[in-house]
């Protein structure tokens, strides 16, 4: 004789510890996919690879101020011009636009909500300097880096995209903004620029493979050729990124 | 020729001490003695002493059951790799070494007594899904179900998790990821794991989140101190498994 089981049946939910209600939606179901602490991660992992695809383009468009002004001008105006005569001018820009803010929108939801969810899971702190034994610099900067590069975001959005705070104003080309943006008088621009870049290869030297291993799509073998790509794509773009505004300082794009 | 050391030892007389950090000198300690043996001999100087003996959990003593696991010197079980504090010897510190020994901290394990945590937090992710729903009745042949090596062994790597909590107390987010994936893994590699699946990954992750353990952000801080060396694919696992439910 055998016994059927129902599918599901056994794994019914626990009472939650004492004092703490389990957290449910208003409609009273558990938390749900976005509730969940694994949820969360995912959304951070799909966004945060939206952002890497983005800034790869976006690293590749700067390498054109190498060509003269033209050709980056030409590039700008292609991205906006991109779609016609199907669609009208600028819709595919604001779609990717639209895209990006939503992916950098809600991968800060995700890491805020997590680092909350983090700190009120250790309310009393070690006495002894918790000596970390994993190793690696990068996955300790996430949390402050991400704070810098998100402050440098809209800084840069003023700076080179809407020419607010830029030299050369809003009515300028953006080749005019690059360069009078980097002028020399202007270091401090550039180290924060320097200083963000580098957060960013930080970011993704961990958060490339992570994005992996928190979708379930690592494991085994992969971690050392996942660990080897994501240094080498954050080493590749900090460096891409970097070679512009030094152009700019020394005059190799004027 | 026996050691002399400083221990600085978290005591706290009841859930609802605030407790403090009180510093002891232990005196004429072996190198062969284990870590937990050490804090006998303090313990049975703070009896004749007529002081209340550092309280700690400990069973086996054989690296085992799961049950000791204390804080040293900021490390989860100690810095000796794949050990439990009761396998740790005195000979892997120095003579006249200070000491630091603190309690698991996280949220969800409230300190009982000095370095005695309450885990019971594990036991209802346990109950939440760690088992297979199974006829009972006589034990069926080894080989009536066929299992491929490589998932025999990898079930296996998953199933040595002996609960201890380390894995928790190392996180910086204080997330039991590795111990719910370590839990997850070892189930759903096997044929018997699998009519129980997806409700499974489903319900422990989120008896894990109601339980108020962080999340993971993939620091490796777990594995590195795990005395079992679970690794950190498990947790690729129960990421895999937990979102292929969610759909």
């Amino acid at each position: 004789m055998t016994a059927t089981i129902e599918r599901g049946s056994a794994t019914a939910r626990v009472n939650p510890p004492a004092g703490a209600a389990a957290k449910t939606t208003k409609s009273g179901r558990p938390g749900g996919l976005l509730g969940s602490s694994n949820g969360k991660k995912a959304v951070m992992a799909v966004t945060g690879a939206i952002l890497v695809l983005f800034l790869i383009v976006h690293m590749a468009g700067n390498l054109k101020s190498f060509f003269g002004a033209e050709s980056f001008n030409a590039y700008a105006e292609f991205l906006r011009t991109t779609g016609e005569p199907i669609l009208p001018r600028r819709v595919v820009l604001t779609v990717l636009e639209v895209v990006l803010v939503a992916a950098v929108g809600l991968h800060m939801w995700s890491a805020v909500s997590l680092a909350r969810r983090a700190r009120k899971a250790r309310p009393v702190k070690y006495a002894a300097k918790r000596k970390s034994q994993a190793g690696g610099y990068a996955v300790h900067t996430m949390r402050y880096g991400g704070v810098i590069i998100a402050l440098f975001v809209i800084w840069h959005l003023l700076d080179m995209t809407f020419g607010a705070v830029n030299p050369a104003g809003r009515d300028s080309t953006p080749y005019e903004r690059l360069v009078q943006g980097f002028d020399p008088s202007r270091w401090w621009v550039t180290v924060f620029y320097v200083v963000a870049v580098i957060m960013v290869g930080l970011h993704l030297r961990h958060g490339l493979w992570s994005a992996f291993q928190t979708l379930g799509l690592a494991g085994g073998r992969s971690y050392r050729p996942l660990k080897g790509i994501a240094a080498a794509i954050s080493v590749v773009l900090v460096l891409g990124f970097l070679t512009v505004p030094v152009a700019v300082m020394v005059g190799a794009i004027k | 020729m026996g050691m002399n050391l400083t221990l600085k030892v978290w005591r706290q007389k009841g859930p609802e001490d605030t407790g403090r950090m009180v510093t002891y000198r232990v005196e004429d300690v072996s190198p062969d003695m284990s870590f937990l043996e050490m804090l006998d001999v303090l313990n049975e100087r703070l009896i004749l002493e007529g002081d209340d003996p550092v309280a700690f959990d400990h069973d086996c003593r054989e690296g085992i059951c799961g049950m000791c696991g204390m804080v040293i010197n900021g490390v989860a079980h100690g810095e000796q790799v794949a050990t439990t504090t009761c396998q740790l010897h005195m000979r892997h510190f120095e003579d006249n070494a200070v000491i630091t020994i603190e309690p698991w901290r996280a949220a969800p394990f409230p300190v009982v007594k000095d370095l005695v945590v309450d885990r019971s937090a594990f036991d209802r992710i346990i109950q939440a899904g760690g088992f297979v729903s199974v006829p009972a009745g006589s034990a069926p042949d080894a080989h009536s179900v066929p299992v491929k090596k490589v998932d025999a062994d990898a079930a296996f790597d998953a199933a040595t998790c002996i609960g201890c909590g380390a894995c928790v107390a190392a996180c910086p987010n204080g997330s039991a990821s590795l111990f719910t994936a370590a839990k997850i893994t070892h189930l759903s590699l096997l044929p018997q794991g699998q009519p129980e699946r997806d409700s499974r990954a489903k319900a422990m992750v989120e008896q894990m989140d109601a339980e108020g353990f962080g999340g993971c952000t993939n620091t490796g801080e777990c594995t590195a101190v795990c005395p079992k060396g679970i690794p950190l694919d498990t947790i690729a696992q129960m990421n895999r498994d937990y979102l292929k439910a969610s759909k």
